[in-house]
């Protein structure tokens, strides 16, 4: 949390000013950013104009770190070095990724997550993810002249719990403050349904360059609701390009490439693929580096046939989300198409012969996802907007636990509105058991074998008792960015037994304080005083929350209960006083502490508030 | 301090306690009251604030997702007077049931093995009209003429057809890919 707040000092704006907020579409194949400018969202490009950054890494022998179109053009010279949809990576470990003996990279097998040899040293996927997230960051700082008070970075929806703690992560290391994980399909609803003031039933359907998400959206009177979401996280472009490269192969007779060559090809592929969207036919030439020259012709026929599997691939995603959302294909009033691998003429074809309607391509399918995250970012940052609006997303994998015999038990089904918990009791097994692990998995499959492990709990600290006598509750909570937490508690006797959280995955908080202190060593100096300062903006901005609660309020307080709230106030102006940055932060916390339970009650009299207007509304 | 977490669902959601239910009252419902603790909405506040609306907006969301369901509805709603449907425990059930579900196995086993997607969905329409059936008599055994162990009975049975329900829709899933 601190060390957040080294890295993010942009809080010191006063609250009716206007807070610097971004939104970051973290794409396979290009990144971008945007932000929210007197009111209307916009992209920021770079000093050229271009607004896609190529979500392309490479490392330099001399220590340097390359990040975008810079870095795409050595790609095929230095394919070793220069990463490219490192997203496919992410929260993935090698045995994950099907092609990975194609691809020119080195691979380091790590638990839980791969890991990426290079000459800059071993890099994780996170690493590699935030450097690209850094430069976006600092665009966005020169473009907007100041530091960022938060950003929301958009995941696929279909992601999983530890590709978006991944995504998280990486964030985190960029010295950004994350406000949300935003899924990539919601947000180009956003954008499109605030644009043109939709209602009704939509299908976003997102192909990128690495990744495919559908979703299902009920626009209402300004509420986004997530009826249901689906795709597969290993399915784009990318594999377009694929089908291409495989077909020059044996077009040409070749087999056993070079990393250089093969990367050469597959760059090839790809300006093939992206050339017959305008294109009838097209010309794929290359020089191998034994002097081969390749010169062959792709027709539109013959590549709409050996990519139909493909396009077929993700309609079942589609039928699915269907299902789950309770609907039929002729309930949906619009579907719109994101993503640059949509511009092919047969994906919108398919698109719209699924759909008894032709899909809606009267938006920038590449910028769309940063723009809706834009809008967010600037509403959670707490600037003013002029529309209300409200985005209720889901959970778009079941979690489960392992039971005997490797079975997986669902805890939360897919499709939940986030944020949702369960709680689920459990006992023990043997006599005097004092101890207990539990498996968390995420996936639909009925055997833990064919789901994603997530993390593995011990609890320690359950009273001995005879068997089956505990009563072990954990609970489940899945946040409004999707992500998992456990929790769990005896119940007999009340004891919080203590977890042991072990994900199989990700960098854990030291991982992330470690690597972010590192990167800011050389402004030692700096830290002690910026993280006072980012204290006292935090206590006064509860204190001032505080006091106007109580002013509205206060009504709702024991006079008792009162006394606790000023006393804390009083420790705030205290502490600010002595300008002691552990004592300031004890006194916000202290002050949170007592002023949770006004808050819920405050919370709860908003409501009832609410649903008296809207039952007068309705008379 | 300890806040009234122990207020149930209708009075969360402003409904009266009661089976039948205006499904559209409670859709604007969750919505009005999710629009005021979505963490969306709090997202710039103290810390306490963010942490109390994580809370709430789960809670409504389990408010909401406990009242739309028929079944989730009918179970809650004994269960708040005293009753326990004891689904995991008590599987006695009436033999002409039993003969039925048994029915519908061997129809769901028999489509999926012949790969029929369209007979499925058959099924599946069948079974959600026999559902509606029996929620038709919950509503009865719940409002109008209150029989507590008919009602229990009768969650009971709909959680089995739910699980067959589930089948079928696992079934059609692994068809389809
Ligand atoms: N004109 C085009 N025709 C076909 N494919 C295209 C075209 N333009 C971009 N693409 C493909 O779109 C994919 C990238 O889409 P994008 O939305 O940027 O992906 P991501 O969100 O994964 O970064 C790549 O596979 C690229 O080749
Ligand atoms: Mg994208």
């Amino acid at each position: 949390m601190a060390l957040l707040q080294i890295a993010e000092p942009g809080l010191s704006a006063a609250p009716h000013e206007h807070r610097l907020a971004v939104g970051i579409d973290l794409g396979t194949t290009n990144s971008l950013v945007a932000t929210v400018r007197s009111g209307s969202a916009a992209v920021l490009a770079d000093e050229f104009g271009r607004s896609l950054l190529p979500s392309v890494v490479r490392y330099l022998q001399n220590g340097e770190t390359v990040v975008g179109h810079e870095a795409q053009s050595e790609q095929t010279r230095d394919a070793q070095n220069t990463i490219s949809s490192v997203k496919r990576f992410m929260g993935r470990s090698v045995k994950d990724i099907k092609d990975a003996p194609a691809l020119p990279y080195r691979f380091v097998d790590a638990p839980g997550m791969l890991q990426l040899q290079t000459r800059a040293g071993v890099k994780s996927p996170v690493e590699v993810s935030a450097d690209i997230l850094r430069a976006l960051k600092t665009r966005a700082e020169s473009a907007l002249g100041g530091e960022l008070t938060g950003a929301v970075i958009t995941v696929p929806a279909y992601f999983d719990d530890a590709q978006r703690q991944a995504t998280k992560d990486a964030a985190r290391l960029a010295g950004l403050n994350v406000l949300r994980l935003l899924n990539e399909p919601t947000a180009a609803a956003i954008a499109y349904g605030l644009d043109n003031g939709a209602e009704g039933t939509y299908v976003v359907y997102d192909l990128g360059g690495g990744t495919f998400d559908i979703s299902i959206l009920k626009l209402t009177r300004g509420v986004f609701e997530v009826m249901a979401t689906s795709g597969d996280s290993a399915l784009g472009g990318d594999d377009f390009d694929h089908r291409v490269y495989c077909w020059i192969l044996e077009q040409a007779g070749l087999h056993g490439l070079s990393a250089q060559d093969g990367r050469l090809l597959l760059t090839r592929a790809r300006e093939a693929k992206e050339a017959l969207t305008e294109h009838l036919d097209t010309r794929v030439t290359a020089l191998l580096s034994d002097g081969q020259a390749i010169d062959l012709t792709l027709d539109q026929a013959t590549f709409r046939q050996i990519t139909k599997t493909l396009v077929d691939k993700t309609l079942l995603p589609v039928r699915k989300a269907l299902r789950d959302a309770g609907i039929q294909a002729e309930d949906v009033k619009g579907v719109v198409m994101v993503g640059g691998a949509t511009r092919m003429p047969h994906v919108q074809k398919a698109v719209g012969d699924f759909f008894g309607q032709p899909p809606l391509t009267n938006l920038d399918p590449d910028k769309v996802v940063a723009l809706g995250a834009a809008i967010q970012a600037n509403v959670l940052v707490g600037n003013k907007t002029d529309d209300e609006w409200l985005l209720l997303d889901v959970i778009p994998l079941s979690l489960g636990i392992e039971t005997m015999g490797g079975l997986a038990e669902k805890i939360i089904p897919r499709n939940s509105t986030i944020p949702v918990a369960r709680a689920q009791e459990f006992t023990t097994f043997k006599d005097g058991q004092t101890a207990m692990s539990i498996h968390v998995v995420q996936g639909e499959r009925e055997l833990i074998s064919d789901c994603r492990s997530l993390a593995h709990f011990v609890l320690r600290g359950i009273p001995p008792m005879v068997a089956g006598a505990a009563r072990i509750r954990i609970t489940f909570q899945v946040d409004a960015d999707g992500l998992l937490a456990v929790s769990a508690r005896e119940m007999t006797s009340g004891v919080e037994a203590s977890i042991e959280v072990k994900p199989s995955y990700g960098l854990g908080d030291e991982d992330i304080s470690r690597m972010l202190t590192e990167s800011l060593s050389h402004v030692q100096d700096d830290i002690e005083a910026r993280k006072l300062r980012e204290a006292v903006v935090d206590a006064e901005s509860l204190r001032d929350a505080t006091v106007s609660a109580l002013a509205s309020d206060g009504d709702l307080l024991a006079e008792d209960e009162r006394q606790l709230v000023d006393t804390a106030l009083a420790a705030i102006a205290e502490a600010i006083a002595a300008d002691d940055t552990r004592q300031v932060n004890q006194a916000t916390h202290h002050l949170n502490k007592v002023t949770e339970d006004f808050a819920a009650r405050r919370m709860d009299r908003n409501i009832q508030r609410a649903l008296k207007g809207q039952n007068i509304a309705e008379l | 301090m300890t806040t009234d977490f122990t207020q149930d669902f209708f009075s969360l959601l402003g409904l009266p306690r009661a089976f039948a239910l205006d499904t559209e009252r409670l859709d604007h419902a969750w919505r009005t009251a999710a629009a005021e603790v979505h963490p969306d909405r709090h997202a710039s506040r103290p810390e306490a604030e963010k942490r109390v609306a994580l809370m709430m907006a789960t809670r409504v969301n389990e408010a909401y997702q406990t009242l739309k369901n028929p079944v989730n509805r009918g179970r809650y709603l004994l269960s708040l007077q005293g009753v326990d449907t004891g689904e995991e425990t008590n599987t006695s059930m009436p033999a002409d049931f039993l003969m039925a579900q048994m029915e519908w196995r061997e129809s769901i086993e028999d489509a999926r093995d012949s790969g029929e997607v369209e007979a499925l969905d058959a099924l599946s329409a069948r079974l959600r009209d026999e559902m509606r059936e029996r929620v038709a008599e919950l509503a009865v055994a719940l409002d109008t003429a209150p029989d507590l162990d008919a009602a229990a009975l009768l969650v009971r049975k709909l959680r089995f057809l739910e699980k067959l329900e589930q089948e079928i829709g696992d079934a059609i899933e692994s068809l389809l890919g």
